[in-house]
């Protein structure tokens, strides 16, 4: 693995993430996580080549459901709790067409 | 730019929207043109707490759609998530299939120019469609609209196999046909239900060196004209863009563009530098999907006879030509309604003309299939057994298909109604001709006059006989009694 | 409102002081039973509860939501279909509080975040159904680290919550307000979430019990996602029999949870946790108590609790967890990983928080995210946001997957040859507010020992084993095969037969 993070780095996962983060912020995450990245560390003591991840808890398989459409919930739950709107719609700042 | 020898190399990436009734991971309707925000639910939006659950049929349609395509089907497959913020993906990650997707290395042979060429196929898998966005009329906000958000949408990846702009047109059609014949999708591309993304770029040879141009993505191409149109303008481009700057795909990098179908060009999008990290990661929500063997025998033992297959048939067995049959094929209701109509004794060749004249005519001017049309096989068939028994002449016949657009009437009703049955009784005819005959001497003369007016009188009172009868006489047997008296 | 008068009145008759006694004292099976056969109203009981949580909530601060004409209605109503001769219900008439990540349509939602305060969730969690149906009244929402990310509840956005054994202690997290309302007697009963320990680590802090289900046990449908494959709820209650019953409610296959698990029965928890554990197989980790820094008194605690299971014929084992010094390292990479990608939904766009003056729409997720979210939820995502981003999913991401196999694998070994693990729940007892907060790796060091059960989803249970000579309450954790949560009870039933920790009540609520 990879040595402790940079403040660089730290600034590049909060622009993935999606959070402003102030410079104090940043100096703060970035010791508070290499110190975190330093002990997740000691997983390398372990050799897993031959060992199979496991993303799930329990080993279920081929979960469905029928298709079969119900009605939408309405558009006023829809917009029940919706930050603003424009009649039916979710309102945002212009996202610039592409 | 013309005296330089170049390569096109093209891939390409499809979505295709599928026919279900509900959507992928709830059951909102899967439905198009539904006032805003109507077919929402709390799973589609991304409510708190809400989980997914896989549509079945779905996920059988994809593998549908991957054998048709001769590809593999992977015994073991997950979902991963993909993350991206954009406010039209209320999570902002979206629920595809990323290292293990449900089909791989396939085949759709394509045919241009008569030459036949077999496209590669890297993938098919499903994953989640996004929302929409409109900016249109507002100024300084944007509106969202979840009802597409969760469709199913399969997406197709080729090699890159084709060469041309024409080559990845014909293969966006045929990808069409398939997926229409399967029934998997209606592949309406005015609504959006398949959308096209070419990977583009060149190999130039100069000087014996050969030179590759950095590889343009265009995004979200919602017709098979904009694919030509797009792809060509960009051969152009890179070629000047080349020559200009001798940038290559080793020295450059990839990028992304837009269309604009009004100018007519392409256009950089600009991208942020961290867009491409989508993190991957297998969905936590979602099990996995082990197919067995039996699932796919079912599936594949319910596949009806793909395009291809259908086109040389019908090349072969009722003489279509190649661009006919091909329209005729394209969408599986109208040519299995062909064939409804060929089984109840209905004569090939008129039916061949009708399907090709008038039915697609109509079709066409209301911008729907012919099946869509909604004549049902037996008229259809009856009208063209009116025209191989004699009863009405093709002209009459085309009066007829109108009239039955709008009425339920059968062709033979509307032919009474509209005195438009053939006249074809020797004695009635008999006397039109001879009234016609007396009222031009000169005509009758020059018609039996070897020369240069000779044919020409004969035309006219031809006309002047099927004029007289309104047009019920029937043509051929009226030139027969008109030989005869005229003595030629 | 007469009514209620008239209810508030009765209460402070002196023939229903001894009630109210009684019910400081009753455990919800005995509750239920009494209200089914007329011997309390509903109404009654909800009425001691609510002036439970007025009096004792204002310093506890178990609470975000108190839905007071809430639980008066359905209690009234309750108490009509009894007068009717109906049966409402397994629960009839039994209050509960509910953590504050389950969403309610009749009660925000808020995982105690401001990000998502005053969200008024569409629909009802499945447990939140469940409940209703069986009879069950919903008293209140209760507090928790935000999004259920910390062990002692200081990270709710909105308030902290005290433990009612020592005020200036953490009741620990993140379903800190659940459980403190049941040790404070505000609610008999409670459900709480457990990603990682969340239930046992303040059931063992308070001195109840707690049970974190089998994973694919109780639908997550409604459960505010965290880390979705080790997310579970489950009950808090007085004793184990408190458990089963509401376990018997929230238990069971849901379709809108696809890693919900289909059983062939349906379990009865109550009736399975009577059978006595002579010749029963129970587990000591070696590699637990080797570890240094666990609590001397804790130590001795578990020993006692170990000596009585001996006494009603149980057989104790050493047994190897040999990977149970990866498992904190291994939780924190993959909850963390699936957190970063669960909280990408809260971006001001279609609910919850939106900054009040963004520049563009970046922004709107940018600010909305900054102001919204406190520091741990947001170091969370980072962490989590890194180990999946390109270039680090092999050596982070995929690597703990990987170690959670082994760890999944070591108690698939250790189940074969014992039925029940029996181990410390932390190894410390309650520690100070404030001890803590600011160096988080200790803070995650918290959930040494609960964290493995989340990773390989079995199930594991809290029970109250002593106290320390501060009089802080000591817990002593039960870990199970998958779904045989039948044998975690009935063996802490069978221990709170012969002992009465389960049945101390802290001197400042009586
Ligand atoms: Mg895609
Ligand atoms: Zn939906």
């Amino acid at each position: 693995m990879t040595d402790a993070i940079t403040e660089q780095e730290v600034r590049h996962v909060a622009k993935l993430s999606r959070l402003k983060l102030t410079d104090e912020q940043v100096r703060q995450f970035t010791r508070q996580m290499s110190d975190i990245l330093a002990y997740v560390k000691k997983l390398n003591e372990l050799d897993t080549a031959n060992v199979k991840p496991t993303a799930h808890a329990a080993p279920l398989r081929n979960v469905f459901r029928e298709d079969k459409a119900a009605a939408g919930m309405g558009v006023e739950k829809v917009l029940q709790n919706a930050p603003d709107r424009d009649g039916p719609f979710f309102k945002v700042p212009r996202v610039l067409a592409d | 730019m013309s005296d330089i020898a170049y390569k096109v190399i093209i891939g390409l990436e499809i979505h295709i929207q599928l026919a279900t009734e509900s959507k992928m991971f709830c059951s909102c309707p899967n439905h198009f043109g539904d006032p805003p925000n109507s077919n929402v639910c709390p799973v589609c939006m991304g409510s708190p707490g809400v989980l997914p659950v896989m549509n079945k049929k779905a996920y059988e349609y994809a593998v549908r759609t991957a054998l048709a395509l001769n590809c593999q089907i992977a015994k073991f497959t997950k979902w991963d998530r993909k993350s991206y913020y954009y406010p039209d993906l209320p999570k902002n990650y979206q629920i595809s299939q990323y290292d293990l997707p449900l089909s791989y290395d396939g085949l759709l042979e394509i045919s241009v120019n008569g030459e036949h060429k077999q496209i590669r196929i890297r993938r098919v898998h499903l994953e989640e469609d996004a929302g929409k966005l409109l900016h249109e009329g507002n100024v300084g906000f944007s509106q969202v609209d979840l009802n597409r958000t969760g469709a199913p949408l399969m997406e197709i990846v080729t090699e890159p196999d084709l060469s041309s702009a024409e080559e990845a047109r014909v293969f966006g059609a045929e990808l069409r046909a398939l997926v229409r014949t399967l029934g998997v999708s209606e592949a309406n591309m005015q609504e959006g239900h398949m959308r096209l993304e070419p990977n583009i770029n060149l190999a130039i040879q100069k000087d014996g060196k050969e030179y590759r141009t950095p590889i343009t993505e265009v995004k979200n191409l919602g017709s098979l004209r904009a694919l030509e149109r797009a792809i060509s303008y960009e051969i152009n481009r890179q070629i000047a863009d080349w020559q200009q700057t001798g940038i290559t795909l080793e020295t450059g990098t990839k990028s992304t563009r837009g269309w604009d179908d009004n100018q007519g060009v392409t256009v950089l999008q600009r991208e942020k530098e961290e867009a491409h990290d989508y993190r991957y990661f297998p969905d936590p929500d979602l099990v996995p999907v082990v197919v067995e063997q039996l699932w796919v025998d079912e599936i594949k033992k319910n596949l009806p006879e793909l395009p291809m297959i259908r086109r040389v048939r019908f090349r072969k067995d009722f003489g279509f030509n190649e661009k006919d049959a091909a329209t005729l094929v394209e969408d599986r209701e109208t040519a299995d309604l062909f064939e409804n109509a060929l089984t109840l004794g209905t004569p090939v060749k008129t039916l061949c003309n009708h399907f090709i004249g008038f039915w697609s005519m109509h079709a066409n001017q209301r911008n729907i299939t012919i099946a869509q049309l909604g004549i049902s096989a037996q008229r259809i068939a009856m009208l063209a057994k009116m025209v191989g028994e004699g009863k009405i002449n093709p002209t009459a016949a085309a009066v007829i298909a109108e009239k039955m657009l709008v009425c339920t009437d059968d062709p033979q009703v509307i032919a009474e109604r509209e005195k438009l049955i053939q006249v074809s009784d020797v004695s009635a005819l008999e006397t039109i001709i001879d009234e016609v005959l007396a009222a031009n001497p000169k005509a009758m003369e020059d018609a039996r006059t070897p020369g240069k007016k000779q044919q020409k009188s004969v035309g006219f009172l031809l006309g002047q006989v099927m004029q007289k009868s309104r047009g019920q006489a029937n043509p051929q047997v009226v030139s027969e009694i008109l030989g005869r008296k005229i003595g030629n | 409102m007469d009514r209620f008068l008239k209810c508030r009145e009765c209460l402070q008759t002196k023939k229903m002081k001894n009630v109210i006694e009684d019910i400081l004292k009753m455990t919800a099976t005995e509750l239920v039973k009494d209200i089914k056969t007329g011997k309390l109203t509903a109404r009654q009981v909800v009425e001691f509860y609510l002036r439970q949580i007025e009096r004792c909530d204002r310093e506890m601060g178990a609470f975000i939501s108190i839905l007071d004409d809430h639980a008066r209605t359905d209690a009234d109503k309750i108490d009509s279909r009894i007068a009717a001769g109906e049966n409402p219900g397994p629960l009839s008439g039994l209050p509960i509080a509910i953590k504050d990540n389950m969403c309610t349509d009749f009660a925000p939602t808020t995982c105690a975040s401001k990000i998502l305060i005053d969200y008024r969730p569409p629909y009802n969690a499945h447990v939140v159904e469940q409940l209703q149906k069986a009879g069950a009244i919903v008293i209140g929402k209760t507090n928790l680290d935000e999004f259920a990310m910390g062990s002692s509840t200081e990270n709710s956005g909105i308030k902290i919550t005290r433990n009612p054994w020592a005020p200036d202690r953490v009741p620990g997290g993140s379903s800190g307000g659940s459980g403190v309302a049941v040790a404070a007697r505000m609610a008999p009963v409670s459900l709480g979430s457990d990603t990682g320990g969340s239930i046992r680590l303040p059931a063992a802090f308070c001195g109840i019990c707690g049970l974190k289900p089998t994973y694919g046990r109780v639908s997550r449908y409604g459960l505010v996602a965290y880390g979705s494959s080790l997310d579970q709820i489950g009950p808090f209650g007085c004793d184990a029999r408190d458990i089963a019953l509401v376990l018997n409610t929230i238990a069971g296959y849901d379709h809108r949870d696809s890693t919900s698990v289909p059983l062939e029965h349906a379990a009865d928890f109550t009736a399975a946790m009577e059978k006595p554990i002579a010749g029963l197989k129970i587990g000591i980790v070696k590699e637990y108590h080797a570890q240094g820094g666990i609590d001397p008194e804790i130590t001795q605690a578990i020993e006692q609790a170990i000596k009585v299971f001996e006494q009603s014929g149980a057989k104790i084992i050493d047994v190897d967890l040999p990977h149970t010094d990866y498992a904190v390292a291994c939780y924190y990479l993959v909850a963390t990983a699936e957190a970063s990608s669960n909280l990408a939904r809260y971006d001001g766009v279609h609910y919850g928080y939106r900054t009040p003056n963004p520049t563009d729409y970046i922004d709107v997720y940018s600010s909305s995210r900054a102001e919204g979210f406190g520091d741990e939820v947001k170091r969370r995502i980072m962490l989590g946001t890194y180990v999946l981003s390109a270039g680090y999913y092999d050596a982070y991401y995929l690597k703990a997957l990987k170690v959670r196999t082994l760890i999944k694998q070591d108690f698939d070994k250790v189940f074969e040859k014992v039925d029940v693990i029996c181990a410390p729940v932390a190894p410390t007892p309650a520690f100070k507010i404030g001890e803590k907060v600011n160096d988080p790796l200790t803070m995650y060091l918290s959930d040494i020992f609960t964290i493995s059960a989340n990773l390989a989803g079995i199930p594991a249970l809290a029970i109250p084993c002593g106290f320390t000579n501060n009089n802080l309450p000591i817990g002593l954790q039960l870990l199970g095969k998958h779904f045989d949560e039948e044998t975690l009870l009935r063996t802490a039933w069978d221990y709170q037969k012969k002992t009465d920790f389960h049945r101390q009540i802290p001197e400042m609520v009586k």
